[in-house]
């Protein structure tokens, strides 16, 4: 490492004042900034996740007798499926990969936009396409899509479920699957190709790397649920037997096809977040990441394993080979939980400022935790046959998706001053914290117990046994606190708007896009300091205090170097 | 139709979830207190067949790996949110990498793995092995109901939504179970079994059940199969091998014409309407 800084690249000043585009809605609609796509795909998919979060309370209040009457059985049908899918295919990944991660990653690479701008306008106008598409469903004579979210064959075939949802249901996935893609194709372009002078790859930020990751693990898995889709469409209109005894065809070919997109989903989803929790743990603790190669490759391995788990969802069909799928599924735990230890490694010996993206984070590690125990549950075959299917499951998994918007909500309070140039109001978000947090747990936890008392999943009604009205009770009451939270974060957007102006840097951050404006200009850089680790702005900024080597362990600190220019 | 009640069972099912709900909460603390005795249940039950108990066993040993893991991370985050929140504006030195560390906390890990890889082995063999059996039941899924045969006579259950049919079978002895479904995908799940397996068409899956004590027991369809999904019920009604014998008798001792036309009302049953009984149950297909 040299000791002394140089001046930052100053980029060519042309480029920004020569861009003199429309204004306005006609910008809008017409953009191929990045930034301004990430803003829309996220304003988007936060919408989703409030209309999916709308049909959980409407479940959760059905539930709360056992004899609820609030929807009809074929209303709640349509209810959970169109829950997990907007949940699913239009919050989770749109909101991380096409939101986030389109507006952060050039920028922390040093890059002027994504490696082919108008694909990535192509990817957000298809991705609102799709969401009307499948919400469109709701219109139809015969409702939306009642098959659930993972659309099992023979069930989702025209015979048992004709009507126009199901199909808008194939269409939607389909275009949003293509956007997906598409961001796939432009977030490997980008990292491979865009990044600036310096930046290698084991200096790219972690949230980086894990998109890139993402993005190979999409072009892996998007393109398989495509087909399967297209098959299953085939199946319903063109007489094919795909997925059908009757003509030769099998049924579990769905699941398998399915779960091959599905499982690399779960990661698809979750690492573009655990990027985000690696990123802010780091400035708050103010430390480098512990152990950042170990985390790369903890990622990496993660995405590899995903590729070979899918049919631990598959267990109960009797139709798989259960040690091999059990074994692979295990160990998704090492890698997971060495970036545990790395994230708690981070905080150690640190200087921890509990901000609300702070709060946030942490409360996804720790959400995080109890979903990642209970999934370990989830890869031995015998304790899937004696939960698989009941509220054991949904519990499982609602922890790490609600681990996951811990971590989206730290992201947005992190990055959100950044995109808006504005600070959002620290007291409202703690306060959204606590009622996010606490309510997850209490949303959750009552959700195990009652998958060990027997209460399958997907049930409208469950007159047999009325003694799980209580646990249902104390779930809905954490679901309402979920609720609440919402609020108080559009309240908070609503009370901070553009009152406390942000600064370049107001975290003391230490990746690139702390380095430039808040909002950052059109092509997002005037100048870029040297990048000589992979917290450059951190090295310009605290030129004394540059990270040990690998392998060096606590030496004294280093005199404090010239920085002088 | 009136929805059946739960039979009797000396204790009240609400009385038992509290119970398990307390002994799912208070037990690990106390285990702990106490140095542990015996092992806590964590919320799940030992159920009544032998290898819902292995299953269950496994579950404890899961159980006691998770809450000593996770035990101890919460413990660590814990001392390091306390111990290492900001107090003033100096920087901490900026150490990044501790290898031996590293490779601690991930050589550990992958031998807790192996270690829960290899009981999972043990008690996976237990639950999915075939042992030939005197006793065969054929369970047929439909939607939205089951049907039970008996091959080697003519003993045949069917019963649809919320008539619960009742399958029969003898206590202490080996039961082989083929499971099919003629339409979609249904789960088969006895909850005092600690098992379930999907029903799918095309296919049949057999496992075998070892009952160790009578008794009459829920089971439910576990796998969304469309409308009338949370109203697939059936019982499985645990006799003594004497008791099984009468009972296949009773069907033995009609004359097989009258037998098989019962069999065949309840198919037609199928498909009559299937509108519930139950008023509460707003339905109506769209």
């Amino acid at each position: 490492m040299t000791d002394v800084l140089e001046h930052p690249i100053e980029t060519p000043s042309h480029g920004h004042e020569e861009h003199h585009g429309p204004s306005g809605i006609l910008k809008w609609l017409t953009t191929t900034d990045h930034k301004i796509i990430g803003l829309s795909y996220t304003v988007t998919s936060v919408l989703m996740l409030v209309i999916g979060g709308l049909f959980a309370e409407i479940i959760r209040a059905q539930l709360s007798t056992p004899n609820g009457s609030l929807v009809s059985l074929s209303q709640y049908n349509e209810l959970f499926t169109m829950h997990g899918s907007v949940m699913i295919y239009l919050f989770a990944g749109p909101f991380a990969f096409g939101g986030l991660a389109n507006i952060i990653v050039p920028i922390q690479i040093g890059a002027p936009d994504m490696a082919f701008p108008r694909l990535n306008a192509l990817s957000y106008w298809l991705y609102l396409t799709g969401s009307i598409t499948m919400l469109a469903g709701f219109f139809t004579a015969g409702g939306a899509a009642n098959f659930g979210w993972v659309a099992y064959a023979p069930l989702s075939n025209s015979i048992n479920t004709p009507g126009a949802g199901a199909d808008l249901w194939i269409g939607g996935l389909l275009l949003t699957g293509f956007s997906a893609i598409f961001t796939g194709v432009n977030l490997c372009a980008t990292i491979f190709y865009l990044r600036a002078p310096g930046m290698t790859m084991f200096r790219m930020p972690i949230f980086t790397w894990n998109m890139l990751v993402t993005g190979i693990l999409i072009l892996l898995a998007f393109p398989v649920l495509t087909a399967g889709l297209i098959m299953l469409y085939c199946d319903r209109h063109f007489g094919t037997h795909i997925y059908s005894v009757a003509g030769g065809g099998v049924p579990v070919l769905w699941q398998h096809i399915f779960w091959f997109w599905g499982h690399p989903e779960v990661y698809i989803l979750a690492l573009p977040f655990f990027g985000m929790v690696t990123d802010i743990i780091p400035v708050f603790s103010r430390k480098p990441v512990f152990g950042y190669k170990g985390m790369v490759f903890a990622t990496l391995s993660i995405a590899a394993l995903s590729l070979g788990v899918w049919a631990h969802h598959m267990f109960t069909t009797g139709v798989v080979l259960l040690p091999f799928f059990s074994i692979m599924s295990l160990l998704i735990a090492v890698p997971t939980g060495i970036k545990i230890f790395n994230w708690i490694g981070t905080m150690w010996r640190g200087e921890i400022w509990f901000s609300t993206a702070m709060l946030m984070a942490l409360g996804f590690v720790v959400t995080f935790l109890i979903g990642g125990l209970t999934g370990i549950y989830l890869a031995s075959p015998p304790l899937d046959f004696f939960t698989h299917d009941t509220y054991f499951v949904v519990a499982h998994f609602h922890s790490v998706v609600m681990a996951l918007v811990l971590a989206g909500m730290a992201g947005l309070y992190y990055w959100g001053p950044k995109i808006t140039g504005y600070l959002l109001n620290e007291k409202i978000g703690k306060l959204q914290f606590w009622f996010l947090f606490l309510g997850t747990q209490v949303f959750t936890l009552p959700l195990y117990l009652l998958g060990l008392e027997g209460m399958p999943r997907r049930m409208a009604i469950y007159p047999h046994d009325p003694q799980w009205k209580m646990l249902n009770d104390l779930s809905s009451l954490g679901a309402a606190m979920i609720g609440i939270s919402t609020l108080l974060f559009v309240v908070n957007v609503a009370v901070s708007w553009k009152k406390h102006p942000a600064g370049d840097n107001p975290w003391d951050g230490h990746t690139l896009e702390w380095f430039t404006t808040s909002p950052p200009p059109h092509h997002n850089f005037y100048r870029l300091p040297q990048i000589r680790s992979e917290r450059p702005t951190w090295d310009y900024n605290h030129p004394g205090h540059q990270a040990l080597a690998h392998g060096k362990h606590a030496p004294a600190v280093p005199a404090e170097k010239v920085s002088t220019s | 139709m009136e929805i059946p009640t739960l039979p009797p069972q000396g204790v009240t099912a609400h009385t038992r979830r509290w119970r398990r709900v307390c002994k799912a909460v208070a037990l690990p603390l106390a285990a702990l207190a106490l140095s542990g005795c015996t092992v806590p249940s964590f919320g799940a039950s030992e159920g009544v067949t032998s290898t819902s108990r292995s299953t269950y066993h496994l579950w404890q040993g899961f159980s006691v790996g998770a809450a000593i893991i996770g035990t101890f991370v919460l413990l660590l985050m814990l001392w390091a949110v306390v111990r290492y929140r900001r107090k003033g504006d100096n920087i901490p030195e900026q150490s990044q990498y501790h290898l031996p560390l590293e490779l601690l906390y991930t050589i550990v890990p992958i031998l807790i793995v192996f270690g829960l890889f290899a009981a999972t082995i043990v008690v996976e063999n237990k639950v999915v092995a075939n042992p030939t059996t005197s006793v065969t039941i054929d369970v047929n899924a439909f939607q939205w109901g089951w049907k039970f045969t008996y091959p080697g006579s003519s003993a045949v259950v069917v019963g649809q939504t919320t008539q619960d049919p009742v399958m029969v079978m003898p206590v202490n002895t080996d039961v082989h179970i083929n499971l099919t479904s003629t339409d979609v995908i249904h789960g088969f799940y006895v909850k005092e079994f600690n098992f379930s397996r999907y029903a799918l068409p095309g296919v049949k899956n057999q496992f075998t059940f070892h009952a160790v004590s009578t008794g009459t027991y829920f089971g439910q369809c576990t796998q969304l199969c469309g409308l009338y999904h949370s109203l697939m019920y059936f019982k499985v009604k645990v006799v003594t091998p004497s008791q099984y014998a009468s009972w296949l008798a009773t069907f033995n001792n009609a004359s097989s014409a009258s037998a098989a036309s019962a069999a065949q009302t309840a198919q037609q049953t199928q498909n009559a309407t299937h509108v519930p009984s139950k008023t509460t149950a707003s339905s109506g297909a769209n």
